[in-house]
């Protein structure tokens, strides 16, 4: 770790023979994958592939065997409060967070900084500044004092992610982030996501916008489990590979400097 | 930033605690002597003894079980994930009554009793009965995540548990009459020991569910959120089924089986603020303690000289109370 270029060449996820169950059913067989720092990366693949799965053992809420490496360090032996400070983990709106509609947007942002707080101090100047840029980026900050539960889907998946976005973890990753977002706000998204990247953070989406996903530096496609291809978005052999595991029912393009997949 | 808001929450818990404190002188000046006593009590050792040795820790008591049980809806709540958890519901209640049950079969006394030793092990042991009819409760519903599975596995588990605690009062005869007040919940018993314990239960609830109230929080994003946070999630749920069964336990066992107020203080907390769990305990907590003791005084002025035993009251308003919230929470979402 001397220099600069040393930190970089340790991926920021690595993931050694992951496999995981759910249930009876084995879910992820044997996944190898090295996801490079400082660079944004999109996971792909039709539904019931395992990529909201692969993204929670990447992100250690997931029993699972084999072995995941969070910026060079085993990811077990991460004591989970240093864990939560280097990674920052947002789930699917809709599982699971709807007892949160009775606290406010500012209470639910100011949660990302749980990590960062000594247990029962109040927060301290940083967190609030670490709150107030998370929710302005996301547009949020003027719903502060609202509860999260008389926000329409839209307006609650940028509160959560401005929760997410508060941690100012070294790596994110967000499942279906832009659920619910209209066309400008997804755009915001993207410039929010490369603007972390740009910062030196690793960002992990898993999309279903596969415009959106193609604009990523790099994608892993993911079929029935596996880890298919993982290569540069510009990279003719991905885009074969993400027309290959929809069946070749979509096809990828070129429109006005941006790929994007049309269906067939 | 925020200061509308906690200006909200000063204020609830000012207007609550200046209500409780009129509720109290009321609550001194009820009873089948009338307000004179109170106004005997200076001169008239009697009248002094009938509001310092009955009528005070009566009302101060009554104000303090529904703080508990106010506290453990709250705390319910936020560790089930779900807004109809209550400590009455989930089963705890009954596990709590039971204990005390078992423990007056075992050891003999009264519910009655002021005495330090009985007052301290009747706590006990309607604690562990809570605790053990929580665990049920869980085993049963598989899980907290299904609203309904949870109610219902809640609702089987104090029907069997009273129907326990039904047989052993048969059993024997000599605590059936003892144990007769105490089931229909009243406050009718409760002296200065009592008060005690519960102020103490009170103090060492408030302070964990405080110091927990985080983990409330982060629990309110959903599991695999509040896990993502480093939240160490299962030694902080077991240490709230703990504060959970605490409150219901020393409740219990002073008073009875009340039920609603645990349900009922949180939603009203939240209908007029909406705030973090650290907040939302100790208002519940101060509301629930309103609640009693305005039911309390209810049940003795409403067929006075003779008293109606509060439980009974709770129960009639509380449960008006548990159908319209479920009639507006269906309205709104379109299910059950």
């Amino acid at each position: 770790m001397s220099d600069n270029n040393d930190t970089n060449a340790v991926p920021a996820l690595e993931a050694r023979r992951v496999s995981a169950t759910l249930g009876m059913t084995e879910v992820l067989h044997d996944i190898d994958l090295k996801l490079s720092r400082a660079r944004w990366t999109s996971i792909v693949g039709p539904n019931g592939a395992g990529k909201s799965t692969l993204l929670k053992a990447l992100a250690g809420l997931l029993a699972h065997r084999g072995e995941v490496r969070l910026l060079g360090e085993a990811q077990g032996r991460v004591p989970a409060r240093i864990r939560a400070q280097r990674l920052s983990w947002l789930g699917q709106s809709g599982t699971g967070e709807a007892s949160a509609d009775d606290l406010m947007v500012y209470d639910v942002a100011m949660l990302g900084r749980l990590p960062h707080q000594r247990w029962l101090a109040a927060p301290s100047a940083a967190d609030r500044e670490a709150v107030e840029r998370a929710l302005r980026s996301t547009q949020a900050w003027d719903w502060r004092d609202r509860p999260l539960g008389q926000l329409s889907g839209g307006e609650r998946q940028r509160v959560l992610l401005g929760r997410a976005l508060a941690v100012e973890a070294e790596v994110l990753l967000m499942d279906e982030p832009l659920a619910n977002l209209d066309p400008p706000h997804q755009a915001d998204w993207m410039q929010t996501a490369r603007g972390l990247v740009a910062q030196g953070r690793t960002v992990v989406s898993v999309l279903h916008e596969l415009p959106m996903a193609l604009a990523a530096d790099e994608m892993v496609v993911m079929d029935k489990g596996r880890v298919v291809h993982h290569g540069g978005c510009d990279d003719p052999v991905t885009h074969a590979a993400l027309e290959q595991v929809f069946d070749h029912r979509i096809r990828v393009h070129r429109v006005a400097e941006q790929w994007i997949a049309l269906p067939l | 930033m925020h200061t509308a808001h906690l200006r909200r929450v000063v204020l609830l818990g000012a207007a609550l605690l200046v209500l409780g404190a009129a509720l109290l002188v009321f609550g001194l000046g009820i009873g089948s002597t009338g307000f004179e006593s109170l106004l005997a009590a200076r001169h008239d050792p009697v009248a002094l003894q009938i509001v310092w040795d009955i009528r005070l820790p009566r009302t101060l008591g009554a104000w303090l079980a529904g703080a508990l049980l106010g506290l453990g809806g709250a705390v319910a709540q936020g560790l089930f994930r779900n807004p109809l958890a209550d400590p009455y519901l989930l089963g705890s209640a009954s596990g709590a009554s039971l204990g005390v049950a078992v423990a007056l079969m075992l050891f003999g006394g009264s519910v009655a009793s002021t005495q330090w030793v009985m007052r301290i092990g009747l706590t006990g042991a309607a604690f562990i009965g809570a605790v053990l009819a929580v665990l049920l409760t869980l085993t049963l519903a598989r899980g907290v995540q299904q609203t309904l599975r949870l109610l219902l596995a809640g609702v089987i588990v104090g029907v069997v548990l009273g129907a326990a605690k039904d047989l052993i009062t048969i059993a024997s005869a000599d605590i059936l009459q003892a144990i007769q007040g105490f089931i229909l919940g009243s406050t009718g018993l409760v002296g200065w020991s009592a008060c005690a314990v519960m102020a103490g239960a009170c103090a060492i609830c408030l302070l964990s569910a405080w110091a927990l109230a985080p983990v409330l929080d982060g629990l309110a994003l959903g599991e695999a959120t509040a896990r993502s946070l480093g939240l160490p999630l299962g030694a902080m749920r077991a240490a709230l089924v703990v504060v959970l069964a605490l409150a219901t336990g020393a409740a219990v066992a002073q008073t009875g089986l009340i039920a609603f107020v645990g349900l009922a203080a949180p939603h009203l907390v939240r209908s007029v603020v909406k705030t973090t769990h650290a907040r939302l305990i100790l208002l519940s907590a101060l509301m629930g303690g309103l609640l009693l003791m305005a039911a309390d005084l209810l049940a003795r002025w409403l067929i006075a000289p003779q008293e109606l035993p509060v439980g009974v009251l709770t129960a009639v308003l509380g449960g008006s109370y548990l159908l319209w919230l479920m009639h507006r929470r269906s309205a709104r979402s379109g299910v059950a």
